[in-house]
């Protein structure tokens, strides 16, 4: 499992197996709708919603805006507090930032808690090649771990996985991996969470590392903030001897106070809920108390890039709810691995060209995974308009060339001078018109089309016509 | 009053019996229709696949069609919504003006003209795909479904998943026919659960993608611009 997926179709061959995977379709089907309808319900509560959401969108642009500033403010604090921050450019960099710091307290293992900064730089991976085994101890992230899988979803990702699925795979694979799954564990969701917490317990308790992410930093003390659902980021986060965080820079917040925000704004969005059962937040190091030691691995990885463009920047205000992936249209028939990345679905789409750049097929081909239906920008807590990003991402693709965009072009060119004579387009619309008995009903070329699809039928005759003969005559042509 | 008409490129070659029905309707409702012979495409599918520089001289070219009229009206959520949306960014002053007096047809009717009994007549039960772009993007709301209630003989069927993208999505259909063809299928059966006679839309680009998958599929509706079912009435019905 890589972090980066290297070597992933592109998106129109990925999604064509999910589609035709019934099984997978309908638990997708099923997830998306069930959490989509809750979101719905748990934002309608707050008669200040669009606030809170121009609230939250202006707090992450100003932010970005002073990037600079508030993350040397976020640096100060944190030394302060007894933590160390290191700088990661880029993936290889923070792996090995953290692979050193993991060697330097002689431990082979370590506890992690969901982290998506980890994930989008293969951390396991760059661990297991220096003999360090890693443990992910959030439910679904374990799931995927023991089922040798890739996450498919931000939120859930195991959302692909049902509960017969998640039972074979604790019955066969926990064992190698630490405490085996109680002797006939049946598919109940409470016995599937008691088989985690029993085998994750023994983990927390022997780990002498942690490595977690954030959801949020506050530049103004110095805090990182978590928000998660079953405790056992708790157990990561204050257990252990050393703790390490891998977080990506746009994930500060200048204040105490911004957090308001999205406190309100990130469990409704993601899980319905109102407010997330756990909320943490970890200042430096504390005599007595949590780790002894801290360290905060500030991941840049693309985001400065993606800073400088002026409508893709807007994709860093992502405050990974996955409210977008739940409504997507293309996100719950395709599944999250088509996208080829940590981060699936509409914002997917938006963020892994910009973090890697448009140059392999599968950044490419994700701009155009979508219909620019608008249903994810409707619901983004923080008013992303991924619609728009993904036009302006599709310029650059269309510019770069590349694979059949050259012929496209093209095309885009003839029909461009045809539609600026309007005489020459009514004789095309006219001669096919004439030959309609001739098309056929499959026309070559047109297979992705007629695939699936019946072409229309051509008319008599197109409207100019229509109008020529039945209307011209009565107005004058001329402007009012 | 006298309005221009923007059919759109994909309405005069192949539905040319929307654009008839829009003028119809709208005379039928005293209003003078004109129809600039000089306007081509809006530009959006150019747009929307991330060809810019080919999008702009259509810009141009459609907002200087459409100068000096006071009203121009679309039977296309979509096209609406690109002039609206996306004109002002991409051209000039005049497109930015062009942008303010769009109307899609629902829209022109029920806030303009402020009607929504329209004087129609059709006997069927229809259900009704409000597309993205609309919805969205334009925020039409219920006046659709308004000008749909108030049509004699007519019998609304709720359809499951309205809200839900049919699929099409310009050359989404193409770049990714599998996903999309997915789509349409659940919008079709979703259609076909209401037992309705039609699947009534207005846009003429969403209802070929669902039109397409519904002849194919043989299913026991057919899809209809909501033009054509507004401009049938007890003298001369749309059959
Ligand atoms: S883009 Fe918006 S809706 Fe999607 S995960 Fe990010 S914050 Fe949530």
């Amino acid at each position: 499992m890589s972090g980066t997926f290297v070597g992933m179709p592109s998106f129109p061959r990925a999604a064509k197996e999910a589609v035709h995977n019934k099984t997978l379709r309908d638990n997708l089907r099923h997830a998306t709708h069930t959490i989509r309808d809750k979101r719905a319900k748990a934002v309608a509560e707050l008669a200040d919603w669009a606030e809170l959401r121009e609230a939250g969108k202006q707090i992450k642009d100003h932010t970005l805006r002073h990037l600079d500033r508030y993350l040397v403010q976020l640096e100060t604090r944190v030394t302060e507090a007894g933590g160390t921050v290191h700088w990661a450019a880029d993936a290889d960099e923070a792996n090995r930032i953290v692979a050193d710091l993991v060697k330097a307290t002689g431990e082979s293992e370590v506890v992690k808690v969901k982290s998506m900064a980890t994930q989008e730089i293969g951390l396991n991976e760059a661990l297991e090649a220096e003999g360090i085994a890693a443990y992910e101890t959030d439910l679904a992230e374990l799931i995927v771990q023991l089922g040798d899988d890739r996450p498919s979803h931000i939120l859930v990702p195991a959302i692909h996985r049902n509960r017969g699925e998640i039972r074979d795979i604790f019955r066969e694979k926990m064992a190698s991996w630490g405490r085996a799954a109680p002797h006939g564990l049946s598919d109940t969701p409470a016995d599937l969470a008691e088989a985690a917490r029993l085998h994750l317990r023994e983990k927390f308790l022997r780990a002498k590392v942690g490595i977690s992410g954030a959801n949020f930093m506050v530049a103004e003390t110095g805090t990182l903030v978590v928000f998660e659902s079953e405790g056992n980021g708790r157990m990561c986060l204050t257990l252990p001897e050393t703790l390490i965080s891998v977080v990506g820079i746009e994930k500060v917040v200048p204040t105490w106070r911004d957090l308001e925000v999205f406190l309100q704004t990130l469990p409704r969005s993601s899980t319905a809920e109102r407010m997330n059962p756990y909320t943490s937040t970890w200042t430096g190091t504390t005599d007595g108390d949590g780790p002894r030691t801290f360290h905060l691995v500030l991941l840049d990885n693309g985001r400065t890039d993606t800073l400088a463009d002026e409508v893709g920047r807007q994709a860093l205000r992502c405050i990974r709810c996955s409210a977008c992936l739940n409504v997507c249209p293309v996100y719950e028939r395709a599944g999250g691995h088509a996208y080829g990345s940590v981060y699936p679905g509409p914002i997917g789409a938006i963020l892994s060209p910009q973090l890697r750049g448009t140059q392999s097929e599968i950044d490419a081909s994700l701009p155009y995974a979508s219909s620019l239906c608008g249903a994810c920008y409707e619901v983004c807590p923080v008013a992303i308009d991924i619609p728009e990003v993904l036009v302006h991402l599709r310029e650059r693709v269309a510019d770069q060339g590349g694979k059949g965009h050259r012929l496209e072009k093209a095309a885009m060119k003839a029909a461009g001078w045809v539609l600026d004579h309007p005489g020459v387009l009514g004789t095309g619309e006219r001669v096919a018109s004439r030959t309609r008995k001739l098309h056929p009903s499959k026309l070559p070329g047109a297979g992705a089309w007629t695939r699936s699809r019946e072409l229309p039928e051509m008319p008599a005759e197109p409207f100019r016509d229509w109008w020529k003969k039945n209307r011209k005559p009565k107005t004058d042509g001329k402007k009012p | 009053m006298r309005v221009a008409l923007f059919v759109t490129c994909v309405n005069d070659a192949v539905y040319p019996s929307t654009g008839i029905a829009t003028v119809r309707l709208l005379e039928r409702l005293g209003v003078e229709v004109d129809f600039p012979e000089a306007q081509t495409c809006c530009g959006q599918p150019q747009f929307n696949t991330g060809y810019r520089a080919q999008t702009e001289p259509l810009v141009r070219r459609t907002a200087a069609v459409f100068e000096g009229y006071e009203y121009v009206v679309t039977p296309s959520g979509s096209c609406a919504a690109m002039v609206r949306q996306h004109y002002p960014k991409i051209g000039d002053a005049s497109a930015a003006s062009l942008a303010s007096r769009t109307y899609e047809l629902t829209e022109f009717l029920v806030d303009v003209l402020q009607v929504t009994d329209v004087g129609a007549y059709f006997p069927h039960t229809v259900t009704y795909h409000p597309s993205c772009h609309g919805l969205r993007m334009l925020g039409l709301g219920d006046r659709p479904r308004r000008l749909l209630e108030a049509v004699d003989g007519l019998e609304l069927r709720e359809l499951p998943g309205a809200d839900e993208c049919c699929g099409f999505g310009g050359t989404f259909a193409l770049k990714n026919s599998d996903v999309s063809t997915a789509m349409g299928q659940d919008k079709v059966n979703n259609a076909v659960s209401t037992g309705a006679d039609v699947l009534c839309g207005a846009d003429n680009s969403c209802l070929m993608h669902i039109g397409g998958v519904l002849r194919r599929e043989e299913a026991p509706l057919r899809a209809l611009h909501l033009a054509d079912i507004l401009a049938s009435t007890r003298e001369e019905p749309l059959v």
